[in-house]
């Protein structure tokens, strides 16, 4: 009890280090692939190796009379299933063509990849081989790959949805056509945002076992409790009877967030066999069945007065889907175009999406989610409108930026901006960057044969997703409305648990959130153990994706700890004869005003509630625990300026970021140290995306990036440390004032690096590029304008 | 199953005498047969490094090495890194105070791969390069490598070496 009595009144703010690291840095966690249960089977996907073709025939015969298989099963096999797998976006007004997606392939397969068949058997080596031995005939089809040209309908993904194209959404403010007609200057790009991976280095895993009418799964999953409201509808399950865990994760970005076939295929299997079923995916599949992100055309238009104010920006975005629709498939260029005027005050503006399927695998949502795609097209428009107007690309955005006194500020979308201060970031990135001091360096480099450039990227972004009415099935149209539960449990002995719907793999709630908590029940954050990923311990949850886990999650925390501490307020009163006005909370208990000696411990509290009756207020309820349900009013608009610096050898074309500033604005820090490393994290996301990643399939649909070898996930050795910063303004929208932080690096990045490269490499008379920007395109954009410099 | 074959081998301290299927991976004779958990698996093609361990003193990654040819060495994995005490290693300790870690997935193959790069680098200065080039081959995609550079500089420093 002796913490809890010395605990320092505020935790909040503090750069705690993690409650979560000692069992990671001891090799102590576990992870979906450390768990066995007795008597647990293994399972292995059988997989097209053809892009598109009809299935004539599977002979499984010599597979099943392997040693140690006990069952293979395809598509056939599982057609007691009530409902394919699930996309969960349906906008009111919007005509979707949704193909259907079943866990094992009906009939065709649309993909490399695409689940044919599934072996389980007594061990994973015996799988693998048995796997090997399933024979498939295909019938090939027609291919197409391309986006665009999937858009003609020639060849047809799906020859009985009779198109590609799986929708349009528009959204508009203001005249864009007058704008543009009436501008002074006009420009346009056509930009590729090209599709990359979400590659968390733990692959998806999952464990099911079915037992006496009862499922349970583990999965490495960002979603638990909507992976159980899944299986309820798919299987005939009753809820009540699905648990689902997300033990530790290994990273997500947005890949775990699907609800995936091999969950599916686990749970059926078990329930067929009586026996628990075990899938570790391999890196392999990963690359090829785990879903992709980005993957779109963007055609671009923006537009000016001569005096550089910005009056008009259109956008016509055309996303590769890949062969389905997964959860969210369709949404993510809306979430992007939510926030399509980014930090300006663009009166005119319009954004038109066409989906459009394609022989490859399924996009979704990865680290930002649109948002990044939106961020890099109008901040690399707003560097190629600066070069139009000969203007510094830094004042322009500075002429343009939403004034910090305009906040809320609403723009011609109708969506509400929180609060923001752009300028105060970007003042503070060139105060760390020193730009004069960069260009004389930039000159004297050229000389000796190296061309430093400087990009710059001001972001805004919407996360925080809720609230549930703007998002839900009569808002936006997603499926399910998106708020946040806690349930907090003070224990007899004056340590607490909270259990929170989110659903974390990495970012750190376990700590955040008990600094929280720990403020507002007089401990310390050593007492509050944070309880994630379980739907049968906690209340329903949403998971944790869209940079929402703080700003709802963790909002709904504060306000249960809150409640209860209202409670022990009266409690303490009570105890003290007192008023309850005069009990105040900190310095380690609830004490009395101008009277600090005079209060009680959390633990001599909880011992009047749980223990000893007559010390609680006549009337009160016994007991010390709070559930509760958050849902804001508002989404959260986090903000920043990034600036990237960087040189590239003019002979061979490699690009490489010398130096990185950020300064980000997430409102008040919970842990500092833990925004730090949001931010690290996703701008190095980011800069694989601008550099060297990139999902490549060639004209036959065959993937040709399958594995890390050729998948150029960045390593230490590419990157430089990073030098950042924060202001900090506080968001209205909830008690924390906080915003979202997990994508922000990200959103924020791409532009950056993009636009130092063009800056880099203008001088040669190249004055446009797209990612990704590998020293092959950047040495033939060289070579195109006849070579370096000499 | 394939051929059985006798594998004599000494894990974290503790010699082992284990019979194993001649194609079983160290890093599946680690997990399975020995329950030591901490060494992950990440990418299978020896990319990520997430498998990391030490044999004889040098990092391997033990999903490309086959539980047989490591007959007669010395493993040590993440288990056996902190003291029989419980006091954490300075690469730990450094990875908890740094924050070098967020999923954790990677970090037992750090953490081996990072304990070897400073006992090769001998007594002189260890830089931010020197680091970052050490750890080539091992890949996160959480923190952005920052706070592992400095996590490893942090270790370096307390094991006697001077940072540079």
């Amino acid at each position: 009890m002796s913490t809890i009595e010395q605990a320092p009144a505020k935790h909040v703010g503090r750069s705690l280090r993690r409650k979560e690291d000692p069992r990671l840095i001891t090799g102590r966690a576990q992870y979906v692939d450390d768990i066995t249960l007795h008597g647990m089977l293994h399972m292995a996907v059988v997989r097209s190796p053809e892009a598109h073709a009809r299935i004539v025939s599977i002979d499984t015969a010599a597979a099943s009379a392997m040693d140690g298989v006990t069952a293979v099963f395809t598509g056939e096999d599982l057609s007691d299933l009530l409902a394919p797998l699930p996309m969960a976006w349906a906008p009111p007004g919007v005509e979707m063509k949704v193909p259907e997606r079943w866990p094992l392939a009906r009939g065709t397969v649309n993909h490399v990849g695409d689940a044919v068949a599934m072996v389980v058997g007594e061990d994973k080596y015996v799988v693998a081989d048995a796997a090997q031995a399933v024979v498939v005939e295909y019938e090939p089809l027609a291919v197409v790959v391309d986006l665009e040209e999937a858009l003609k309908d020639e060849v047809l993904v799906h020859e009985s949805l009779g198109t590609n194209k799986t929708h349009e959404w528009s959204m508009g403010g203001g005249d864009v056509a007058a704008a543009i007609a009436a501008a002074d200057v006009v420009v346009e790009q056509r930009i590729v945002n090209h599709r990359i991976a979400g590659a968390p280095i733990e692959p998806r895993g999952v464990i099911a076992e079915y037992r006496s009418g009862s499922l349970t799964v583990w999965s490495s999953t960002q979603v638990p409790h909507l992976l159980r409201l899944f299986f309820a509808v798919q299987m005939g399950i009753a809820e009540d009877h699905v648990r689902c865990i997300a033990p530790e994760v290994g990273g997500g970005f947005g890949g775990k967030l699907q609800v995936c076939a091999e969950e599916t295929l686990c749970a059926w299997a078990s329930k067929q066999l009586g026996r628990p079923v075990k899938w570790i995916e391999t890196r392999s599949e990963n690359m090829a069945v785990s879903h992709h992100g980005r993957d779109q055309v963007d055609y671009v238009t923006i537009a000016a007065k001569s005096d550089g104010t910005i009056t008009a920006f259109h956008a016509n975005i055309i996303q590769d889907c890949g062969a389905y629709l997964g959860l969210l498939t369709p949404m993510i260029p809306e979430l992007g175009a939510f926030v399509m005027t980014g930090c300006y005050k663009i009166p005119n503006v319009k954004t038109d999406i066409t989906g459009v399927l394609t022989n490859k695998y399924i996009t979704d949502a990865i680290r930002g989610a649109g948002r990044p795609e939106m961020t890099h097209m109008l901040e690399v428009m707003i560097d190629q409108l600066a070069a139009r107007l000969e203007m510094d690309p830094i004042e322009l955005r500075r002429k343009n930026f939403i004034p910090a006194d305009e906040f809320p500020y609403e723009t011609p979308y109708g969506i509400t901006y929180d609060s923001g201060d752009y300028a105060a970031t970007l003042d503070r990135a060139l105060e760390m960057l020193d730009m004069d001091a960069l260009r004389a360096e930039q000159a004297s480099l050229r000389e000796q044969g190296t061309l430093r450039g400087v990009g710059f990227s001001t972001y805004t972004e919407i996360c925080g997703l809720a609230p549930s009415r703007a998002v839900g099935p009569k808002g936006f149209g997603l499926g399910i409305g998106l708020y946040e539960s806690a349930l907090i449990r003070v224990h007899p002995t004056g340590t607490v648990t909270v259990f929170t719907g989110t659903s974390p793999h990495g970012q750190g709630h376990e700590t955040g959130f008990a600094q929280i908590v720990a403020d507002r029940l007089g401990t310390d954050p050593s007492c509050v153990e944070v309880i994630h990923g379980d739907t049968a311990t906690g209340p329903m949850g949403l998971g944790t994706y869209g940079s929402r886990s703080l700003s709802v999650g963790g909002v709904a925390a504060a306000h249960a700890a809150e409640k209860l501490a209202e409670k022990c307020r009266e409690i303490v009163a009570f105890n003290l004869e007192a008023n309850v006005a005069d009990i105040e909370v900190g310095d380690g208990r609830f004490s009395l005003v101008g009277d600090p000696d005079k209060g009680m411990t959390l633990a001599e509290i909880a011992g009047c509630a749980y223990i000893d009756a007559t010390a609680m207020p006549e009337g009160m309820e016994l007991g010390l625990e709070q559930s509760l349900i958050y849902d804001p009013s508002n989404f959260v608009f986090p903000f920043g300026a990034h600036v990237c610096v960087i040189d590239i050898d003019a002979v061979t074309g490699k690009a490489e970021v010398v130096r990185w500033i950020a300064v980000d604005d997430c409102g008040p820090a919970i842990n500092p140290m833990l925004i730090d490393g949001q931010i690290h994290g996703g701008i190095v996301h980011a800069i694989g995306q601008a550099l060297f990643e990139r999902i490549s399939y060639d004209e036959n649909g065959q993937l040709e990036t399958g594995s890390f070898v050729s998948y150029a996930l960045p390593s230490a050795a590419e990157l430089p440390s990073f030098e950042t910063d924060r202001t900090e303004t506080p968001s209205p929208v909830n008690s924390l004032g906080v915003k979202g932080v997990g994508e922000a690096g990200t959103i924020a990045a791409s532009a950056a690096v993009t636009n130092a490269v063009i800056d880099a490499l203008r001088p040669l008379g190249i004055d446009f590029i797209n990612m990704p920007l590998t020293s092959m395109r950047v040495w033939e954009a060289i070579q195109e304008k006849g070579g370096a410099p000499a | 199953m394939g051929t059985i074959v006798p594998l004599q081998i000494t894990v974290n301290g503790q010699p082992l005498q284990t019979p194993v299927e001649a194609r079983v991976l160290l890093v599946h004779y680690l997990r399975d047969t020995l329950g030591l958990t901490g060494t992950h698996v990440g990418c299978d093609t020896s990319n990520c490094g997430a498998c990391t361990c030490l044999v004889d003193g040098e990092s391997v990654k033990s999903c490309t090495v086959l539980a047989v040819q490591c007959d007669g060495t010395e493993v040590t994995t993440i288990e056996g890194m902190a003291g029989a005490d419980g006091e954490l290693h300075p690469l730990q300790q450094g990875f908890w105070d740094e924050h070098g870690l967020q999923c954790g997935y990677c970090t037992p193959g750090m953490i081996m791969a990072a304990a070897d790069l400073i006992e090769r680098h001998g007594s002189g200065p260890i830089s931010e390069e020197d680091v970052r080039q050490g750890l080539e081959g091992n890949l996160c995609r959480c923190t952005g490598y920052h706070n592992i550079v400095k996590a490893v500089q942090a270790a370096a420093e307390a094991m006697g070496k001077v940072p540079a």
